[in-house]
């Protein structure tokens, strides 16, 4: 039996917790590409077209992301290919984040004032001009803070990968709880260590909208 | 494809998937009521700044809201007991869902509060009400109706979340999946079929929460 000091829980629930970081980008960067083709599909014109990114993001709403792993993990396995854990992991968070951010983005296109679609439209510019002069660029002003707050959400959605066994900071700190009996200590630290992550993103997107709405106030 | 799907395989597992089902619900239905109580109290602690509860309420919210709900579930599950707290895996998964939902609801709710114009508060009391009355009628009803959307959605949030609590062996409704797939041996139709299952809670849940919006938070003007 190992004698594990504290530096050496510290040490490995560092390396966990790279993992977690890493996880947590791709997911950021792959679910935000993937949310806007599903955003750009939600606001088709082609109705069945926008039926399917409605049920899409319906579905990855309205189901556990444990559920969606397991589904990616042992789906995956059907067409007889070994999944890795990390790629079962970065793909179902890649599913799961789409869905929310298209969401998120769609209600920010939503709230610009219909006045403004007309007049570009009036400009006689197409639909893809319309969108990369006029709408998008104060969409995104809106959007920012609110995808900033759903980051913590991607960052706190990577511990449930740890059941499916990838070991990033949740799953190595099961590991170290069982190795060393000391799950209070362990399970303390690996709840301090997301806290270190999540904290300064919720801080700088709750700064975000306060900016936001006093910057409105002040018009 | 060679692989054939064979969904009979989960079906006859009916009576588990209904037990998993009822847990989740409970798990939920607790977490709502609990919940939604602490974030009243939480919401007005903090809205009207009594000392030490709103900073105490301040440090709980932050505390729970970055850090994932697994994490607290194992905190409560297998690190409690070095104090000498021992769960078992219902009372735990129960704790965690409601210490959660909790914090959730103290943001959301005081957020509902501090939207109420001082006005109308002053109105109240030039009416002559009580402090009782005005908090009942003017500050905690229409914040209530405000925000019971965002409260709606973060109670199905809550809901899909007890999933992980298969992770400590509270027999909800994921535990059920992973039982049947153990014995069917059916892994991919078992999680289909239970996460249509869990889509259909949450349709289900998030209109009993319209209802229950319409008949008691939202009252109707001169009824």
């Amino acid at each position: 039996m190992n004698e594990f000091s504290i530096w050496d829980i510290l040490r490995n629930l560092g390396f966990g917790a790279l993992w977690t970081i890493g996880l947590s980008l791709t997911a950021f960067v792959l679910g935000g590409s993937a949310g806007l083709l599903v955003l750009t599909a939600r606001m088709s014109k082609k109705i069945w077209v926008q039926r399917a990114a409605r049920g899409y993001i319906e579905f990855f709403q309205g189901t556990p992301l444990l559920m969606q792993l397991f589904m990616v993990f042992f789906g995956i396995a059907l067409l007889g290919v070994d999944v890795p854990p990390w790629l079962a992991a970065a793909l179902g968070l890649t599913l799961f984040s789409s869905a929310y951010l298209a969401e998120i983005w769609r209600g920010c296109v939503d709230s610009i004032p219909k006045g403004q679609w007309e007049a570009s439209a009036s400009l006689a510019m197409s639909w893809l001009e319309q969108m990369r002069h006029v709408i998008l660029p104060q969409a995104l002003r809106i959007a920012v803070a609110p995808t900033v707050g759903f980051s913590v959400q991607i960052v706190k959605g990577t511990a449930v990968t740890s059941i499916i066994g990838f070991a990033e900071l949740t799953k190595t700190g099961s590991m170290l709880a069982n190795a060393t009996f000391q799950p209070f200590m362990v399970f303390g630290f690996v709840a301090l260590g997301y806290f270190i992550l999540c904290y300064p993103l919720s801080h700088y997107a709750a700064s975000l909208e306060r900016k936001f709405h006093g910057s409105l106030g002040s018009h | 494809m060679a692989y054939s799907f064979d969904f009979t395989a989960v079906a006859q597992y009916h009576t588990q998937l209904a037990v998993g089902v009822g847990y989740t619900l409970m798990l939920t239905a607790m977490g709502a009521v609990l919940g939604v109580a602490i974030g009243t109290l939480g919401a007005v602690v903090r809205a009207w700044r009594i000392r030490p509860f709103a900073q105490i309420f301040g440090v709980y919210v932050e505390l729970i809201r970055n850090t994932p709900f697994i994490v607290q579930l194992f905190f409560i599950f297998f690190g409690l007991p070095a104090l000498g707290i021992r769960l078992g895996e219902l009372q735990a998964a129960m704790i965690a869902v409601v210490i959660n939902l909790g914090a959730y609801s103290t943001e959301i709710i005081r957020a509902g509060i501090q939207a109420i114009p001082r006005g109308q508060i002053e109105a109240a009391g030039s009416l002559a009400m009580t402090r009782a009355q005005i908090f009942r009628h003017v500050v905690l009803q229409p914040a209530l109706q405000k925000v019971w959307p965002a409260l709606s959605s973060q109670i199905v949030i809550v809901m899909l979340g007890t999933s992980v609590c298969s992770q400590i062996a509270a027999e909800e409704l994921t535990f059920a999946a992973n039982f049947i797939q153990s014995r069917n041996f059916r892994a991919f139709e078992t999680y289909i079929v239970v996460a249509l299952i869990y889509l259909l809670l949450s349709i289900g849940v998030r209109a009993l929460l319209n209802q229950i919006g319409r008949r008691f938070v939202v009252k109707r003007r001169g009824a």
